[in-house]
This record gives C-alpha cells, structure tokens and sequence, in this order.
C-alpha cells in the first residue's frame, strides 16, 4: 500500500519551496496558500487576499515570564508557609521543653534540637545513606515492575475481552488484600527477604496502576480508534499508537497513587520483615532507644515520598506536553 | 470574508493537476440493496432497508435525510465498521467488509489524536504505511501547505479553532491517498461562515485529488452545493426515496445559491425531505404538536396560557 499520489508531489507545488526561516516565512507562506485555495482570489491579485478563516490560535501557549516576576509572584505563597512551618516547629519545641503531657505525652518527643545534633552526626554515617539507598532500590525494582506489569496487563484487560474474562476475576479477588497482609506468606513465598520486600512494594503499586490503566483504555474515545482504524493502523499499533498514548493521563494517575502506596507498604514490610531500609533504620532507632532518629527515619521517608511523586510528575509532563496546551485553553 | 462574494474563478487553481485529469478508474462504491439491522428479537432495530446507492469515480455524491433515518449507518458499511445484513457494499468490486486506508473518513466529531502535533496526525496513515520518516514529514507538510495549514504543523489539536481541526481531519484522511473519501456530517459543529469556507476547500480538494465522495449532511444548500447527485432517504428504517442530479455548472461560488436553478432544487428538495422529518419526529407532532405553534401569545408570554 505505498500508494502516493504523484500529484501531490509536483515541483510546482507552492509549497516545495522550502522555507528557510521557520516561524516567519511558515506563516507567510501559509497564508497566501490559504488565500489561494478560495476561488476568485487564486488569480486576482489585486483582491484583498485574506485569509479564509480567521487565523486564530485558540490557545497560545502562556509566555515565559522572568525569573524575577515569577520569584516575586511566588513570594506571598512562600511566607505563608515559612510561617506554616515555623508555628510548627514552634509547638514542638515549646511542647518538648515543656514536656507537655495532656493525653498525648510529649515526656519522651526529641526535641528539635536534639533532632537536629543527631542529624549531624547521622550525616557523616555511611550505614545511614545505605539504608536509604537499599530503600530507594527497593522502590526502584517494586515500582518498576508494577509500572511495567500494570500498564502492560492493563492494556490487555482493557482492549481485549478474552484477557479481561480470563484474568480480571483473580485481580479482583486478590486486590482488597492490602499488601502488608502478604507480609508472612511473602516470606514462605520467595527465597530471600530482599525479595518478599520488593515483592510487597510490588503489590501495593500494582493495583492502583492496573486499575487506572484498565479505566484509561475503557474511556478512549471510540472516534479515535475509528479514526486509526480508516488510516489503517494494525492492531498492535492501535494498541501502541492510540490506546496507550491516549490512556496516558490515566496511567499516570495511577502511577502517582501506586506510587504512595509503594511507600506505604516498603515502610510497614520494612519494619516487619526487614534488615535494612529507612523503614527498618526507623523502627530500631525505636527498639534502640535512639528517640531522636525515629524523627529523622520519618523526615526522610517523608521527604523521599515526595521525591518520588515529584519525578513522577515530571515524567508525566515530559511525556504528555499536549496537556499543557490543554490546560492553557481551559483559562 | 470579502474574498467570498468576488465572481467565478477564471482558471482552475491548480492547473497541472487539472491538466491531467482523465476520468480516474478508481473509487467507484456500490452499495446494493442494503438492509442493517441492530440487535435482535424485540430490540431489533431496522436502520437501513433496501437501500441502493452508487458513486461513480470521482463523483460528489451527498446523502440527505431526517435525523435517525440510518445515514450514519449506511456511511459505516462503507467504512467498514458494520456488516450489512443483508445487500451488499463494495468499493472497486471489493467488499468492504474491514475497514482500510483505501477509503478515507472524516468525522463529525474532532477526531484528531490529541497527543499528536497537527502534522504527526496527518503523518499517521503514512506511517502505518511503513513510509520513512523524511518522507512522511516531506508528504504531510506539502499537504498541510494545500490546506493552508502549514504554519500550524507543530501545534496541538486543542490549540486551534474548530474550522481548522476539521480541515486537519480532512488533510489526514487524505494523506493516505484514499480513492474514496467517506465524509459524516464533517462541517455540522461549524459556524455558517467557517462552514461555507471549508465547504470550498473541500470542492478544491475534490477536484486537485480526483475522488469519489460519499457526503453526508442535514443541510439541503450544503448538499446542492457540494455535489453531482443527492440522495434522499426515508425516515427510518432507511430507504433511498429520491435521487436528485445536480446539473450546476462548476466551479460554484457561493452566489450560486441565488441563482433560479439552485434555487429549484432546493425546492424540491426540502418538499421530499419536511414530510420524511415529520415522520421521523413521530407521534407527537403529528398529533396536535405542530397546531401547538398557532397559539398567538399575549403580552405576559406563557404566562397568559397558564
Ligand atoms: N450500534 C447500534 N446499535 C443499535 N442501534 C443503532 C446502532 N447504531 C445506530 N443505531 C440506530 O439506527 C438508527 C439509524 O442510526 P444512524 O446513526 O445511522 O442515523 P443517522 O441518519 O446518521 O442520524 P443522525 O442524522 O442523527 O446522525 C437509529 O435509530 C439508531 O438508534
Ligand atoms: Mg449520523
């Protein structure tokens, strides 16, 4: 099928002279082919040659501001909540001096200051780093493999009813087990702890990835797979070129939720099952009676988690620019 | 819109590819006393029923009929996308039993691939063709240029008007180089003056690429307008009730609409078409609906009749 017209190809074409400025000569030049492609002005040249619509771009995208008017419009945002954290760091710290104790006890809380000395000393601790680093690879395989299971299972359950016949009835099953629930059969299941922990950071990303995937595919606009269908796309390109592509922000949902929830479940197998990992470095400093590091094992898993949602988010907009103008022509 | 109301074109717009215009041997869709029927047993709907229809090569053929009576769904047998129950649809002699880039659609809704840029939408069925990636981008800027699109090729679908994303889903139907272009209602979500613009980008079109249109449309002057025949179709189920030559001279401009013959036809026209749209409404018009009109309102309004 490499059916081309010739004609439409000719050397006299207008457009085949190739503009050497992009931006300028484009519009120009698209212009007066837009004029010319009306009757009556193709040779009157004298007509005032308009163009046959109005050339509007409904959204242009948003003008890059200066560093500086964008720093001073975000500045308001920033005091507010300096002021936030710092009330909040406040009370902890009147709350520890003070050991203040109604219902909740603050007699054994670290203090801020406390918190902070051990965090400088934490700072030159090579094991601490590796407890992050194990947990963060943790994260890295269990995610990962959810990623890539999720998005690929669900394209199939989505487009393809035999596959969702013959595997959805088990996802639904086992997919209210919350994965900390797996934590002992996890261990009988897989050889060695790494890998019933990876195993349950796996689970907890998994579904929310699948799930939202499988609800990207089923709310593809069905015009679009028409559309690929007329221009002769296969089946495996229609899954390739439309399905996925248009199940993207979907897909991302999902990965932003599975993405928590990994957290949540590496930090609860961790302290189970563990040896090594944030998680386990938190719940020793307990059992150590290293009070301090607890608040630190939990300031870093926080500030992880956030990494992590961060780069996802920045993922997702690499890969999904079109939402941007999307987004500009909603305003 | 100045450029609308000056007369008749003098030479042809694209004269080389007018020169060679010998009469194509391709494109030529029969579709023979087709009948589709939707569902079965008591929700069995009966959409289209002996209905025979043909587009020689390179005609403007337009369906016209009420709202329901089936134009979609005989559009779609064409396609491809459903099976006729009985009757046959063929494009060259061949079934049209998948669809294919052989024959080309636009659709009333915007149908272009949000994610893609103006030119990689027109790029797609090149693409799935297996053409290089040079060549594709040659392919699709020379036809953008046609359209007078081009200073848009990187832009996304949602950042243009709606005029121009249906004349991108024109230039991406035809990028394949369909015989055939199967066109459902394309123009009903436009504005009237967009309307009438894209309507003779459609004509040019037509005529540079030399291809049989199948067009479908509620719009009677749209219908004389754009074609060589026009079929009428019954309200539902489908049949064809007439068909209608339209032996205007081309190339039209739009003051056609105001010349006696033009002017007949759409007589004629809306005469077959009012009583098959009162039909299609159904029982409620017919029993007393339309005589509800009459009633002269007083000065408050409705609140008069309450
Ligand atoms: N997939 C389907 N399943 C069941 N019924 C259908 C299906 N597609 C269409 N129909 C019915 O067939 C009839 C004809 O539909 P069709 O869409 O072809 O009409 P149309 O002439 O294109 O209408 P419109 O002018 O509103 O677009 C309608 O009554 C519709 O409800
Ligand atoms: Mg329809």
């Amino acid at each position: 099928m490499l059916t081309v017209h010739p004609r439409l190809l000719e050397p006299d074409d207008p457009v085949e002279r190739t503009p050497v400025d992009r931006t300028q000569a484009d519009r120009t030049q698209a212009e007066r082919i837009a004029a010319a492609a009306l009757p009556g002005t193709a040779t009157d040249t004298t007509a005032p040659a308009s163009p046959p619509e109005p050339v509007v771009v409904a959204a242009p995208l948003p003008a890059r501001q200066g560093l500086g008017a964008r720093l001073l419009a975000a500045l308001p945002g920033m005091l507010s909540a300096a002021l936030s954290l710092g009330l909040f760091v406040a009370f902890w710290y009147f709350a520890t001096k003070y050991k203040l104790d109604f219902y909740i006890r603050f007699n054994n809380i670290p203090s801020p200051g406390e918190v902070w000395q051990n965090a400088v000393i934490l700072s030159d601790s090579v094991r601490f780093y590796e407890n992050m680093a194990i947990s963060m690879r943790r994260i890295l395989f269990g995610f990962g493999i959810a990623t890539v299971l999720g998005i690929a299972l669900g394209l199939l359950i989505g487009q393809y009813r035999p596959v969702r016949a013959l595997l959805f009835p088990v996802f639904e099953v086992l997919r209210p087990i919350p994965a900390i629930a797996w934590v002992p059969m996890a261990i009988m299941l897989w050889p060695s702890n790494e890998t019933s922990i990876v195993f349950i950071t796996f689970l907890g990303s998994f579904f929310p990835i699948l799930l939202n995937t499988i609800h990207g595919v089923n709310s593809v606009d069905p015009v679009l797979v028409r559309a690929a269908r007329c221009l002769g796309a296969s089946e495996s390109a229609l899954l390739r070129q439309v399905i996925l592509p248009a199940s993207l922000p979907h897909i991302f949902t999902g990965l932003a939720i599975g993405m928590g929830v990994a957290w949540v479940s590496l930090i609860a197998a961790e302290m189970i099952s563990g040896q090594y990992g944030i998680g386990y470095f938190t719940w020793e400093a307990y059992s150590l009676i290293e009070y301090a590091d607890i608040a630190i094992g939990m300031i870093v898993i926080g500030v992880l988690g956030l990494a992590c949602s961060g780069a996802i988010r920045l993922v997702g907009n690499a890969l999904m620019p079109w939402l941007a103008s999307q987004r500009g022509a909603e305003k | 819109m100045t450029d609308l109301s000056t007369p008749t074109l003098a030479t042809p717009l694209f004269p080389a590819a007018n020169a060679d215009r010998a009469a194509p041997a391709t494109g030529h869709i029969r579709v023979e006393q087709l009948r589709v029927v939707f569902g079965r047993g008591a929700n069995a709907t009966l959409a289209v029923d002996d209905a025979s229809i043909e587009v020689k090569p390179g005609e403007f053929v337009s369906i016209i009929g009420p709202s329901g009576c089936g134009k979609s769904t005989l559009l779609n047998v064409v396609a491809g996308f459903v099976a006729p129950t009985a009757g046959s649809s063929t494009v060259d002699g061949k079934p049209t039993d998948k669809p294919g880039a052989d024959r080309g659609m636009v659709f009333q809704q915007y149908s272009l691939f949000p994610w893609l840029t103006v030119r990689k939408n027109v790029e797609f069925g090149l693409r799935q063709q297996g053409l290089p990636l040079s060549r594709r981008e040659q392919m699709a800027r020379t036809l953008l240029g046609l359209a007078g699109l081009l200073a848009f090729e990187n832009h996304y679908p949602d950042q243009l008007s709606g005029g121009m994303r249906q004349r991108v889903g024109i230039v991406r139907a035809l990028a394949t180089s369909p015989q055939v272009l199967l066109m459902d209602e394309p123009f009903g979500a436009l504005d009237a003056q967009t309307r009438q613009v894209m309507q003779q980008i459609l004509t040019n079109m037509w005529q540079r690429f030399k291809l049989s249109v199948l067009f479908i449309t509620h719009d009677i002057d749209e219908s004389i307008y754009l074609s060589d025949r026009v079929y009428v179709m019954t309200a539902r189920p489908g049949r064809i009730k007439a068909e209608i030559p339209i032996d205007l001279p081309r190339p039209r401009t739009p003051e056609i609409a105001f010349t006696p013959e033009f002017l007949a036809l759409k007589q004629q026209l809306r005469a077959l078409i009012s009583a098959e749209s009162l039909l299609a409404m159904g029982g409620e018009l017919k029993d007393g609906g339309l005589e509800g009109f009459e009633l002269s309102v007083g000065e408050k309004g409705v609140g008069d009749l309450l």
